[in-house]
């Protein structure tokens, strides 16, 4: 328990380090999804001033190559893993402050796992982030809505019983667990 | 201001010291809920599987019960009720590592009691609900 209080101060540190990492990564605006077909119409309706999707947009890489452990067991145990690109940096320290609840369950956590698990979200969230916004659900944001309109799924999908819910990522993105979601990789159950 | 930290997180673990603190069979924890049992509840009578198997099966005010995810069979391999993650069967005759991790076993009890019936189980609960478990053949 000792031995584990020393690593406390570094890991405030990647904490404090990586926020300001996040905040000056947020320049690039290119967006470069060969494999998005649909990309062209579906993003000019949500171009605003601040780039692309009012400027909610994922990053890009969407998961680090090397990934936190902790982060991947303690994520992964009630749903899949969802990649840290997915949302911007502020979303995920709202995430991580309110585990007791945490969309209706209690995913509670002791203080160094919080700590080193929001180290390695915020290091690795959206860099393509513009807007002041920060929501607490990936599917609010206006990358996933534009990218999962009805231009581009019918309603009916949605309503698949393997589906069950937008969050299910898995249920179509056949790699959204390893953070890949291409286009080629999607299948829609049947 | 560290050192008021770390104390406090020290503090917290005694809280947890009831458990054995490292790899433990069920058994293990079944003695040190008792023990546990024994010492804060005066009128203790001992853990009764019966009653954590009703415990599990009702629900207690709330959506959720135990078998919500866990299904009425712990020997079977369950499903979250949100997500339909798959999770591993809670009886110890047919998932060997369930109750052998004493953190583990804090962690979900506080979450999953809180789920369920808004509040932390008591010791007695949480000793029925094991003694069930453990009764429960693959």
């Amino acid at each position: 328990m000792l031995k584990n209080c020393k690593k406390f101060p570094p890991v405030i540190a990647v904490a404090v380090l990586s926020f300001a990492v996040s905040i000056s990564a947020a320049q690039a605006d290119d967006d470069g999804d060969e494999d998005y077909r649909g990309a062209g119409r579906s993003e000019s309706r949500g171009e605003g001033h601040s780039g692309k999707y009012g400027g909610e947009d994922r990053g890009k890489p969407l998961q680090p190559i090397q990934v936190n452990a902790k982060w991947k067991q303690e994520c992964s145990t009630c749903h899949i893993a969802y990649s840290p690109g997915l949302l911007p940096a502020e979303s995920w320290r709202k995430v991580m402050a309110g585990l007791d609840k945490h969309f209706g369950s209690d995913a509670s956590l002791d203080v160094q796992e919080i700590l080193e698990i929001t180290a390695f979200l915020v290091d690795n969230a959206s860099n393509r982030w513009h807007a002041p916004t920060a929501p607490l659900r990936i599917t609010e944001s206006t990358w996933f809505r534009s990218k999962h309109d009805s231009h581009e799924i019918s309603p009916s999908v949605w309503k698949n019983p393997k589906v069950k819910s937008p969050a299910n990522c898995a249920a179509c993105h056949t790699q959204a667990e390893s953070g890949s979601f291409r286009e080629r990789e999607i299948r829609m159950p049947k | 201001m560290l050192r008021v930290f770390c104390v406090s997180v020290l503090m917290l673990a005694a809280g947890l010291a009831s458990l054995p603190a490292s790899a433990a069979s069920p058994n293990d924890v079944l003695a040190a809920l008792q023990s546990e049992a024994e010492k804060s509840a005066p009128n203790f009578q001992g853990f009764s599987a019966a009653r954590g198997e009703k415990f599990f099966k009702v629900k207690h005010g709330n959506e959720w019960s135990c078998t919500s995810c866990h299904t009425e069979n712990p020997a079977a391999t369950g499903k979250h009720a949100k997500t339909d993650k798959p999770i591993e069967p809670m009886a110890p005759s047919a998932n060997a590592e369930r109750f052998t991790n004493p953190k583990k076993i804090e962690k979900w009890f506080k979450r999953n009691c809180n789920d369920v019936l808004d509040r932390v189980c008591t010791v007695q609960e949480k000793g029925d609900v094991l003694s069930y478990l453990l009764a429960v053949k693959k």
